[in-house]
């Protein structure tokens, strides 16, 4: 099957920092793909890019074999891809219901002058959109929810609503930027889930950037694993889990036995920058 | 609830109408304080326009004043130059809103990019600029008369044109904002990378909601034009967009119904202490009102309404 997102050779230079250094990644339909790597490997630059927030210095992203580069995130959005940010943004002082309602607003499907004006497809449009919007709000057990300001939920809530939001822009491919982050065993546990269903109710890809490992090894199908801004190893999750570069870029290089001894202790995997 | 809610604002509304127009013909209310109320109504319109881009839309200008002259200029240069009845104060009007209108979109696709306090400065320096041209306006069109003032304006604007005036704005920025099209703006307000992520253009939103709110501050120009007949480019500089940014920002960001009771509040308290305040301490009328924005500012941050609506004014919420 054809790939649904392609990326090659993409490269971004900030100033003098290379970010990210001809990246490549296939995604098939339907496929769920993690993407791993220690804290400044680039991970975010990539969805970023990938997103249209900010140019690349070169390099070729294409959406089911059309181009992306070069237009704004609005357009990216509109071609099938959405995503949700590593720190939370939602619209903290609208209601639940309003932050999924804006996301319906390419569908709205009426005039700004029928809207000003009231005319009945503004009152059959907006109760649809509604009623569509408390569907979703549904799935993910928040429509009990939905007159409260978003900054009043707790913070599982928060990183929900945000993924409802995005599907609400109907996405084809789903970018998470660390969905689980801050959640307990229960929460993974039953995030796990959620994303497994909606990939299957929505005919989903998933790309996730996630950095609770084991998360990451049970749900994805294959992973991509980055450092310094270029992807190291790619692969399924056993094969990941026992590639020496992986190990390096997590750990640091190994002690060797009856080496010369001055390889300092490998410092803790999330703080090695 | 609402629906009854709606009755009685209703019916509020046409009883306060009927009692200045009453009070107005019978000489009850005298012609200065007749014209006092219609000024009220004046800035309630072109405050509505500024809730729009500064309260909704998040965008902050300090230019206002430069589209409500644009829009008191355009309309009194129509019905001065055609010299007919009353009726052409609504197509002069309309004008006067759509020059408006058409001089934000064109001033907006530049600016509209800088954010915050940037586009403070950019907005404010077109202020000036404005106010320049309407100081030597006289140089190519001899009708606007210049630094002396534009005068001859036929006096059409009446308590009635204020007030459909009034509740036509009203209604437009409630409907507006109450649908996607406003959402979209709202959300550019609140978080822009947020709204380009689930596909707002947010580039054409925060333009929608310069233009509108350009476009009533056009409207309310008209009605200025017409009310006071004399226009001088004086009334049109800085501090007068700063009135009407005071207004906003006192009846609370993001409120119809505070910028409705703020701008009727401070443009009869400022009057009011004139009649109120013995003539020794007159002169203190401009000190004691900063001092209650100072108040009202600690006491109240968010503005008397802080965002919040007189029921009628809000769409009922459905489940």
């Amino acid at each position: 099957m054809s790939a649904l997102l392609e990326i090659r050779d993409l490269t971004k230079d900030f100033g003098g920092l290379r970010a990210v250094a001809a990246f490549h990644l296939e995604l098939r339909p339907g496929e769920l793909v993690g993407l791993i790597g220690p804290n400044g490997a680039g991970k975010t630059t990539v969805f970023n890019l990938i997103t249209g927030m900010i140019s690349p210095t070169v390099g070729e992203i294409r959406l089911a074999g059309e181009n992306l580069v070069g237009y704004p995130p609005h357009r990216i959005t509109h071609r099938g891809i959405a995503r949700t940010f590593q720190n939370i943004r939602l619209f903290n002082d609208l209601s639940v219901l309003d932050n999924v309602r804006i996301a319906y607003h390419p569908y709205a499907g009426y005039r700004l002058i029928e809207g000003v004006l009231r005319l009945p497809r503004f009152h059959r449009r907006e109760r649809e959109i509604v009623e569509q919007a408390h569907e979703l709000l549904g799935i993910f057990g928040l429509s009990d929810r939905a007159p409260e300001l978003a900054r009043n939920l707790p913070y599982g809530d928060q990183r929900r609503l945000e993924i409802v939001r995005a599907l609400a822009a109907r996405p084809k491919l789903l970018l998470l930027d660390e969905p689980a982050a801050g959640m307990n065993a229960g929460e993974i546990q039953k995030l796990m889930e959620l994303i497994h269903f909606i990939r299957d109710r929505f005919k989903l890809t998933l790309l996730l950037i996630e950095h609770q490992m084991r998360f990451v090894m049970s749900i994805c199908e294959r992973l991509a694993v980055m450092d310094f801004g270029e992807i190291i190893a790619e692969g399924t999750c056993r094969e990941i889990q026992n590639d020496p570069k992986v190990i390096e870029a997590y750990l640091g290089k190994g002690v060797h036995t009856g080496g010369s001894g001055a390889t300092p202790a490998a410092p803790p995997p999330e703080g090695r920058r | 609830m609402r629906l009854r809610a709606g009755w009685i604002a209703l019916l509020c509304a046409a009883g306060l109408y009927l009692i200045v127009l009453i009070t107005g013909r019978t000489g009850l209310l005298n012609p200065y304080w007749l014209q006092i109320f219609q000024f009220a109504g004046i800035m309630t319109v072109s405050g509505l326009g500024l809730n729009v881009i500064y309260g909704y839309t998040g965008q902050f200008s300090l230019g206002h004043a430069a589209f409500y002259g644009i829009g008191a200029y355009t309309a009194a240069f129509i019905t001065k130059s055609a010299a007919t009845g009353g009726w052409m104060l609504l197509p002069a009007l309309l004008a006067g809103a759509v020059a408006a209108g058409l001089v934000a979109f064109l001033i907006g696709m530049p600016i509209l990019r800088l954010r915050s306090d940037y586009l403070g400065i950019a907005t404010l320096g077109f202020g000036i600029i404005v106010k320049v041209l309407f100081d030597n306006s006289d140089a190519v069109l001899p009708t606007l008369g210049g630094s002396r003032g534009m005068t001859g304006i036929p006096h059409f604007t009446s308590w009635t044109w204020v007030f459909l005036c009034v509740i036509g704005a009203v209604l437009l920025v409630r409907n507006f904002v109450y649908s996607s099209h406003g959402r979209a703006c709202i959300s550019v307000r609140e978080d822009e990378i947020a709204s380009e992520a689930i596909g707002i253009n947010t580039t054409q939103y925060k333009t929608l909601g310069f233009v509108l709110g350009c476009s009533l501050a056009g409207l309310a120009g008209g009605l200025y034009a017409h009310l006071y007949t004399f226009l001088h480019p004086m009334n049109f500089d800085f501090l007068k967009s700063l009135d009407v940014l005071l207004i906003v920002v006192l009846g609370g960001l993001g409120s119809i119904s505070g910028t409705v009771v703020a701008a009727c509040a401070w443009t009869l308290l400022l009057e009011g202490l004139r009649v109120v305040l013995p003539t020794e301490i007159l002169d203190w009328r401009l000190v004691i009102y900063p001092l209650l924005l100072i108040v009202v500012m600690l006491l109240r941050p968010k503005g008397l309404f802080g965002g919040n609506e007189f029921r009628f004014l809000k769409p009922e919420e459905r489940r």
